[in-house]
């Protein structure tokens, strides 16, 4: 069957061991977990997670009928069902030579991104956006040498419709 | 009220309507076990092995049809109960499985006999809880039962720090149990129930296909009024046995890989299943590819998760399966029966003839004894009314064939993990359960001695449980794959150098018989069944005998090796 990305955005109880039942979920029937990030919401007994997984229809089928099953899950939302804004949040360390400097400035600023940290070398960059809008932002700075990058999970919420 | 933690427990546990508990203390239990023996009215029967408990407890639960305890120590009291625990997982058996755990202060420290079993266990209990607060404990136990019992049943874990037991809490009994995050849904959809009753009309070659679900919610009545109002087939899973009664003539006998000729060929050919409370193992499909090819499938399961997992289905209805299935009566009851029952007669007639060309059968000759013999003779004598547990292999397959369960409740065995050493500690907690039922551990050499010391523990508590060995001097499950498919090359399934039973079982302070001549099986049988106390029976039994029919792994249901 046909693979496609799915975004699973997922309230639980915000307690030791729940991240660990999903992860266990995950591994133990063979699903895969492309991204993941987990903070508490608005509600300090309730944690959101959101994931990011690929696979067919049949097996997210699965996946989101598995995880409701857990105890500690309160609901599972499947936002690639609906209209959604995801963002992902990456620090990026890039060599930056004088002769560079202009030119990193530039892309950053057409990316509408921060430089964070300067040294007599190198910039830090943050950069948030979709998934795509980092790829495109990684390659273009990947001639100048990227030294290293830290990237969260990608996080999303459903649009409000109709408001 | 002040009460310590140990007190809290057994009070709760109490509160719960369980009067019997399956333990083996350790210095993490010290405290609860010494508050138990307190209590008149909860019974602690003491196991030889934890693995024993939770099997016992497992029983315990299916013939009592209420929640079954085991009480262990922390370490290797608390890995000791995985196998059982797993079990009761796959087969949807409700248990809580209480641990004693090193103090809080400790863990985490590598301590002695600490073991992080919340961590080991968490993928085959249906939930787990390490209480580290002693002011949640009364509520968390509560909880406990509460998962373990409602929606899809199955065990539930509750490690208890050896601080949280000593401590003085102020008790209050905690107020009902609700959960934000787990609420079982019971009732169908009333949509999904016009479209069965308008399925059943359509069909002209229906089967019901019922599992171990209408066990455990009790449908069997449902399903066996289904069945004679629109004169549909009834076969069930190793699990289901029971859910209907095996001597009426809709029965199709079990489904699957050592399934009747008729039940196979029946979901081979049939146009509508009506399933209710299975989950298609493979076991039960065979090649998945090629199962049930011309029917349609009605689902009927309270867990949603068992829906579409293997099989896709027409109709899938989540819910409750008794309420259910009463939804249907009520809505068939309405209808012109005629209408429900179109050319039935053609359908039962194909059927009757699969049955009669190609019965279950052996050859029971004059000299040795055949182990489906002892069995249908078990059956014989016994009415049908035993409790029968099993080891796992070829004695289970033969009770499973060969001892006609009308009743539910009656056939208990590890279905989906299958756990040889099951049956012995199994038919303990089924005696415990139900003192006035005679209750039969059908038994295989190998798999008997895997918990053989469990004798001790039946013969102490007067629980007074029959053994029938099966006994062919081999691992004869594997034995069999490995004349079939190995070329006959028996690797490491030869177990001639056995006990002898009948000293063992004495020497546990139970009896003994030995039974080598088919002409005296049924004597034996009479005898040991008779005899007070805990009984072996030895049938030393055909060597290399199989069972059949088998449908190799992977093979279609229909395409099956015959005798």
């Amino acid at each position: 069957m046909e693979t496609s990305r799915y975004l699973l955005s997922i309230l639980v109880d915000n307690e030791p061991g729940v991240l660990s039942r999903i992860a266990g979920l995950f591994s133990g029937r063979g699903f895969n977990i492309d991204s993941l990030s987990v903070a508490t919401t608005d509600d300090p007994d309730v944690s959101r997670i959101t994931m990011a997984t690929t696979c067919d229809a049949q097996i997210i089928e699965q996946i989101k009928k598995q995880l409701h099953k857990l105890i500690n899950v309160i609901t599972v939302n499947d936002l690639t069902e609906k209209k959604y804004v995801e963002r992902q949040l990456a620090l990026v360390k890039v060599h930056a030579k004088p002769e560079k400097r202009a030119e990193i400035l530039r892309i950053v600023d057409i990316f509408r991104c921060r430089v964070v940290d300067v040294g007599h070398a190198h910039y830090t960059v943050e950069i948030s956006g979709d998934s795509g809008k980092h790829q495109a932002f990684l390659s273009l700075l990947k001639p100048m040498g990227i030294i290293e990058i830290a990237s969260t999970g990608a996080i999303a919420l459903a649009r409000e419709m109709g408001k | 009220m002040k009460l310590t933690g140990a007190q809290i427990l057994v009070k709760m546990i109490k509160a719960q309507g369980v009067d019997t508990i399956f333990g083996y203390p350790g210095g993490a239990t010290i405290d609860i076990h010494d508050e138990i023996v307190r209590h008149d009215d909860l019974r602690h029967i003491l196991v030889r092995h934890e693995q024993g408990a939770v099997h016992a407890a497992d029983a315990y639960s299916r013939a009592h049809k209420t929640t079954g305890v085991a009480l262990v120590t922390s370490g290797p009291g608390a890995t000791n109960t995985v196998t059982g625990i797993a079990s009761a997982h796959a087969d949807s058996i409700p248990m809580v499985v209480f641990c004693g755990q090193v103090p809080t202060g400790l863990i985490g420290n590598d301590a002695f006999q600490e073991v992080d079993i919340v961590g080991i266990t968490r993928p085959c209990t249906k939930h787990n809880y390490l209480v580290k607060d002693p002011d949640k404990l009364a509520a968390t136990i509560q909880e406990a039962f509460y998962i373990a019992r409602s929606g899809r049943p199955g065990p539930v874990l509750v490690d208890l720090p050896k601080d949280i037991l000593q401590a003085e809490i102020n008790f209050q009994m905690p107020e009902e149990t609700r959960l934000r995050s787990y609420k079982p849904n019971y009732t169908p959809n009333k949509k999904q129930i016009a479209k069965v009753v308008q399925m059943v009309k359509d069909a002209r070659r229906p089967v019901i296909f019922a599992g171990g679900g209408v066990i455990s919610s009790r449908a069997s009545e449902q399903i066996t009024r289904l069945a004679q109002m629109a004169r549909i087939p009834v076969t069930t899973s190793l699990m289901g046995l029971g859910a209907f009664p095996g001597t009426d003539p809709l029965w199709l006998g079990m489904l699957g890989m050592h399934g009747t000729f008729r039940a196979n060929m029946s979901i081979g050919n049939c146009d509508l299943i009506i399933a209710v409370g299975v989950r298609f193992d493979d076991r039960v499909t065979g090649n998945i590819s090629k199962f049930a090819p011309h029917a349609a499938i009605i689902q009927i399961d309270i867990d949603p998760t068992s829906i579409h997992k293997n099989i896709p289905v027409q109709c899938p209805i989540v819910g409750d399966c008794k309420t259910t299935l009463e939804n249907i009566l009520a809505l068939m009851e309405k209808q012109n029966p005629a209408q429900l029952t179109v050319e039935r007669d053609l359908w039962l007639d194909q059927i009757d003839q699969w049955k009669q060309t190609t019965p279950l059968k052996y050859d029971q000759k004059a000299d040795i004894i055949k182990p489906q013999f002892v069995v249908e003779k078990l059956w014989e004598i016994t009415k049908g009314q035993a409790i029968i547990t099993t080891e796992v292999g070829q004695n289970q397959m033969w009770a499973a064939q060969y001892y006609h369960f009308d009743l539910p409740n009656h056939f208990i065995t590890s279905g989906g993990l299958g756990v040889m050493g099951f049956g012995l500690p199994a038919a303990i907690g089924a005696k415990a359960a139900c003192p006035d039922k005679l209750v039969v551990d059908v038994a295989g050499d190998g798999s008997i001695q895997m918990n053989i010391q469990e004798l001790m523990t039946a013969v102490e508590n007067c629980l007074d449980v029959k053994i029938v060995i099966l006994n062919n001097r081999f691992l004869g499950m594997v034995r069999q794959w490995q004349e079939f498919f190995y070329n006959r090359a028996y690797a490491c399934t030869n177990i001639e150098n056995a006990p002898d039973f009948v000293k063992l079982a004495e020497a546990y302070g139970a009896s003994g018989f030995r039974c080598t001549d088919p002409a005296c099986v049924e004597d034996t049988l009479r005898k040991g069944l008779d005899t007070p106390g805990t009984v072996i029976m030895d049938f030393v039994v055909e060597r290399e005998e199989s069972v059949y029919p088998m449908v190799p792994a992977g093979g279609a249901l229909t395409e099956m090796l015959l005798v």
